[in-house]
């Protein structure tokens, strides 16, 4: 019966061109999708896996305005069974704010007596990169904690999680309740069906507030690397630009 | 100070601990190395040539297999010991998840990632962010700075005028907590067959354009009529499509070529990073305003299960005639 919180954070979805605000200190977002990143989808992968495996419970919380619950439902669709929704503006919070404010609902929910055995969480944030959260978490809990697995197994009071080191797959042997996070790659996150999303929409989603102020991240301003005119020469569209190609590769004496 | 934690393999600094060595010399200060565990023969005299004065050693049974925490009561024994006032590592997953440990034991920020500096009082830095695709300014006011340098941020060089390094052990006192999460065992990887990629004439690139596991054919018979190698983008091994060691990036292998040509590859700033030192670009990509097209010094805009299909065939044309 392991109990697993999994939290994801609602990122843009910039596959496209990024535009900057007037004031240079986030995304321009109007005119993006919203999303959450690889590493999280196969954290909440992992998290269904590992509830329905151990006929426990996935949780799924995170950390924004009103429109992470768009979020939260896409976890809820694919078999997380709770919710938490931290009401904050996810912009004016750092990695440690973040943090402790997720501290605080596990503290909280500890209170009411339920402890989470594993939080999962993503190995970085696909918009802020700060590779620190899930660790700044372990330590508000004293837990130990594994940053970037990429499969996990619950064995008894322990998770084997497994990660890609620098010599061949690590594989950590640690003692619950703990704290992972998790690297896309090894496992394939599941799609949402219909049922799974009109079961979503039916949870009641738990919000809270955090306490106290958030530093901030310590963000002066962002920018965007210097576009460089295109000097491209067109070789042509097609099978046809081929002999072109070639002539290249010839003029580069590369060609054999 | 500068405190650099170094990664090590057998034949000493790895490449993006050399750029971080390399990268420090920025904030103008004496440079201290930090190795955990081994220390690779010849060590020293590779950390003198690239100007580091001394080399702490954190050695014992804590650290026998990799526990991230013992590893960052190594790094902070390490800046008391040298009283360093920016504690760094390189962007890898090992220096960034340590470096997070750090700024959690000695409470303050850590910034990873970070590609230049921009200004030491306060110190001012640039991060990657997004990716990749944005940086972000960020100011570090507390003591110690925790960064962590990000890939291929600059090129490893060695330091204008050796020094001689001194080497010392540091004591680590290491709690039964940090080892609560330590390495239980290893399973061998594939050993590194990245080496033809990085010293390739010709690289010939395909990304998520290549469509399936099934979609390379073409591609490696074109690197193999050049004498060439094949690489790809990121997403392509994380589709399980290609081996981790086939890939050109950051968290890849940087390549400088005579001749790039990646085929179906948009060319996010992580993959550009790894190819950007290639002499000449010729992308095939479907589309124009594909930034790896934009870049690219030529491009033949159309479907690559086409149009590299047709260089192949012109190639054994002309070799036949």
């Amino acid at each position: 019966m392991t109990d697993v919180l999994v939290c994801i954070k609602r990122v843009p979805d910039t596959g496209g061109e990024i535009t900057l605000t007037q004031d240079a200190m986030s995304i321009d977002t109007r005119y993006v999708g919203h999303t959450v990143s690889p590493h999280e989808e196969c954290a909440v992968e992992l998290a269904i896996q590992t509830a329905k495996a151990t006929d426990g419970a996935a949780t799924v919380l995170s950390l924004g305005s009103a429109d992470s619950l768009e979020q939260i439902r896409d976890a809820l669709a694919v078999g997380c069974t709770g919710a938490v929704l931290i009401d904050a503006e996810a912009e004016k919070f750092g990695p440690a704010d973040v943090a402790r404010a997720i501290a605080e609902v596990v503290h909280a929910h500890e209170q009411e007596g339920r402890t989470y055995d594993l939080v999962l969480l993503g190995n970085d944030a696909a918009d802020t990169g700060d590779f620190q959260v899930g660790i700044r978490l372990a330590y508000a809990l004293d837990r130990p904690v594994v940053a970037g697995v990429s499969t996990i197994e619950v064995v008894g009071d322990r998770v084997v999680a497994r990660a890609d080191g620098a010599d061949g797959t690590d594989i950590f042997e640690v003692e619950l309740p703990a704290v992972l996070t998790v690297m896309e790659g090894g496992i394939e996150p599941r799609y949402p069906s219909i049922p799974g999303r009109m079961k979503a929409k039916r949870v009641t989603v738990e919000t809270v507030t955090p306490t106290g102020e958030p530093a901030g991240s310590g963000r002066v301003r962002l920018k965007l690397p210097p576009t460089q005119p295109s000097q491209v020469e067109i070789l042509g569209e097609g099978p046809e630009a081929a002999a072109a190609v070639v002539d290249l590769l010839e003029r580069l004496g590369v060609s054999r | 100070m500068t405190l650099v934690l170094v990664e090590t393999d057998a034949t000493g600094a790895i490449e993006v601990s050399r750029e971080t060595l390399t990268f420090v010399r920025e904030l103008a200060q004496p440079v201290s190395a930090l190795v955990v565990g081994e220390v690779p023969d010849g060590l020293a005299d590779q950390l003198g040539a690239y100007g580091v004065v001394s080399l702490l050693h954190a050695q014992g049974t804590a650290f026998t297999t990799y526990a991230p925490a013992a590893w960052a009561a190594a790094v902070v024994a390490a800046k008391s010991a040298s009283g360093a006032a920016v504690v760094t590592a390189a962007g890898t997953p090992r220096g960034n998840e340590v470096m997070a440990h750090v700024a959690c034991r000695l409470d303050v920020a850590m910034a990873a990632n970070v590609v230049t500096i921009d200004g030491t009082d306060p110190l001012l830095v640039s991060r990657q962010v997004l990716g990749g695709s944005a940086l972000e300014e960020l100011r570090l006011d507390d003591a110690p700075a925790v960064l962590s340098v990000a890939g291929h941020a600059c090129v490893a060089k060695p330091a204008d005028s050796p020094v001689s390094t001194k080497v010392d052990t540091i004591d680590v006192q290491v709690s039964d907590d940090d080892l609560r999460a330590q390495v239980a065992r290893t399973e061998a990887g594939e050993p590194d067959e990245s080496g033809a990629l990085k010293t390739a004439r010709v690289v010939v690139g395909a990304g998520r354009g290549a469509g399936s596991v099934d979609g390379f054919k073409d591609l490696v018979e074109l690197a193999d009529l050049l004498g060439g190698a094949l690489g790809v983008s990121r997403v392509v091994t994380s589709l399980g499509w290609r081996p981790h060691h086939e890939q050109v990036g950051q968290t890849g292998s940087r390549i400088s070529p005579d001749l790039y040509i990646p085929c179906g590859i948009s060319g996010a700033i992580q993959h550009w990073v790894g190819c950007s030192s290639a002499k000449t670009i010729l992308a095939i990509n479907s589309d124009p305003d594909a930034p790896m097209v934009t870049k690219a010094h030529y491009a033949v805009i159309g479907d690559l299960h086409k149009i590299v299909p047709a260089i192949n065939e012109e190639l054994r044309r002309r070799r036949r005639a």
